[in-house]
C-alpha cells in the first residue's frame, strides 16, 4: 500500500466509526420531538446493551478447551455477589477483577 | 479561587473518579495496541493518527492488519460499518442525556465508546461538564495507552497478564447497578438472551448484528408490556 492509500484507509475507518456515532443524533436532532417509538427505545435498550456488552466481553472465551471459561464466570459471579452485599462500583470491579487475575494463574 | 474555579477543579475530581476503571482497560488495551503496532513495523504516525481520528479499539485493531495487506476501501468501509453498529444503540440511549450540551456535544458523540457511553449513562446525576470530562479523559487515557505501548512496550516487565478483565468487571458492575435501579428487568434477559444465543449460532465474529437485531425485534414485540413502566419517568 503507498502511503496515500493508507491514508485513506485511516480516513476510511474513522469516517465509518464516527457516523455509527453520530447517526441517531442526526435522525433525531435535539430540536424535534423525538418518535415515541424511538424514546421508548432509549429507555428500555440501555439495560438490553449492558447485557449484550457483558456477553460481548466472552466472546473469545473458549467454553470446550484450557479452563473452559471458568476464571470468566467466576469473575463475573463476583462482580454480581459483591455488587449486590455494596453497591460500590469500585470495590466490585476490584473483586472480580484480583478473582479473575488470580485463577488465571492457580489454574495453569 | 473564584467560583468557576472551584467548580471546574470539583468536576474534574469526579470525573476522574468516574473514569478510573477506564484509565486502567484502554491503558491495558492501548498498551496492547501500541506493542502490536511496532511489533508490526509500523512508524509511529499509524497507530497515532488511527487512535486520535478513529478512536475505537476494535476498529484500530482491525486497522493494523488492513494497513498492512492490499488496498481495499470498501473492504475498510464495510468492517468499520460492522465493527461499529453497537455504537447505534448508544446513541439512541443518549438521545435524552446529550440533549442540551450545546458546544460539548460534537466531542460527546465522537467519543462515545463503550466505556465513556457505560461510564457517562449510569452517571444519572452527572453535569454537562462532568460527562465532557470523562470523555476527554478517557480519549487522553486511550492516546497516552497507545504511544506508552508503542515507546516502551518492550520494556514491561509488570506480569499484569489478565488486568484487562477490569473492562468485562466494568460492564458487569454497571450492568448490575442498572438492573438494581431499574423496575424494569426483561430487556436485561433480552440482551443477554439474544447475544448468547446469536454468539452460539453465528460464531465470535459475526454475532454482533444478529444480536442487535434479536434485541430490537423483542423489544419491538414486548413494547405494550415494557413500555408502561417507563412513563413515569418520562416527565421531567
Amino acid at each position: 500500500m503507498t502511503s496515500q492509500q493508507q491514508i485513506i484507509t485511516i480516513a476510511i475507518l474513522a469516517l465509518m466509526t464516527v457516523l455509527t456515532r453520530a447517526l441517531p443524533f442526526l435522525i433525531f436532532p435535539a430540536g424535534k420531538p423525538t418518535p415515541k417509538y424511538i424514546q421508548y427505545l432509549g429507555k428500555a435498550l440501555p439495560l438490553a446493551v449492558f447485557g449484550m456488552l457483558v456477553v460481548y466481553c466472552l466472546k473469545d472465551v473458549k467454553w470446550l478447551e484450557g479452563m473452559h471459561g471458568i476464571p470468566e464466570i467466576a469473575g463475573i459471579v463476583a462482580v454480581v455477589l459483591t455488587h449486590l452485599l455494596r453497591r460500590q462500583l469500585f470495590l466490585s470491579m476490584a473483586v472480580g477483577t484480583a478473582l479473575y487475575m488470580v485463577l488465571i494463574r492457580v489454574m495453569v | 479561587m473564584n467560583n468557576s474555579q472551584a467548580s471546574f477543579k470539583n468536576s474534574l475530581k469526579v470525573a476522574f473518579k468516574r473514569s478510573l476503571p477506564v484509565l486502567t482497560g484502554y491503558w491495558f488495551l492501548g498498551i496492547t495496541y501500541g506493542v502490536l503496532a511496532e511489533s508490526m513495523g509500523f512508524s509511529y504516525w499509524y497507530p497515532l493518527s488511527m487512535a486520535l481520528f478513529i478512536y475505537s479499539g476494535s476498529a484500530e485493531f482491525l486497522g493494523l492488519g488492513m494497513l498492512a495487506a492490499g488496498f481495499n476501501p470498501l473492504a475498510a468501509a464495510s468492517m468499520a460499518l460492522v465493527v461499529g453498529a453497537r455504537h447505534l444503540f448508544y446513541g439512541i440511549s443518549m438521545l435524552d442525556r446529550y440533549r442540551g450540551m450545546g458546544w460539548r456535544k460534537p466531542f460527546l458523540i465522537f467519543g462515545l465508546t463503550d466505556e465513556t457511553f457505560a461510564v457517562n449513562y449510569n452517571a444519572r446525576e452527572s453535569t454537562p461538564t462532568e460527562m465532557l470530562m470523562v470523555s476527554l479523559l478517557d480519549y487522553s487515557y486511550w492516546i497516552t495507552g497507545g504511544f506508552m505501548g508503542y515507546m516502551f512496550g518492550s520494556l514491561l516487565k509488570f506480569d499484569i497478564h489478565g488486568l484487562e478483565f477490569v473492562v468485562t468487571a466494568m460492564f458487569t458492575a454497571i450492568f448490575m447497578d442498572q438492573f438494581l435501579k431499574e423496575k424494569e428487568h426483561r430487556p436485561a434477559w433480552i440482551g443477554i438472551g439474544c447475544t448468547a444465543v446469536a454468539l452460539f449460532l453465528f460464531g465470535s465474529q459475526y454475532f454482533v448484528i444478529p444480536a442487535m437485531v434479536g434485541i430490537l425485534l423483542m423489544l419491538t414485540a414486548f413494547r405494550k408490556k415494557l413500555e408502561p413502566s417507563y412513563m413515569g419517568e418520562v416527565q421531567k
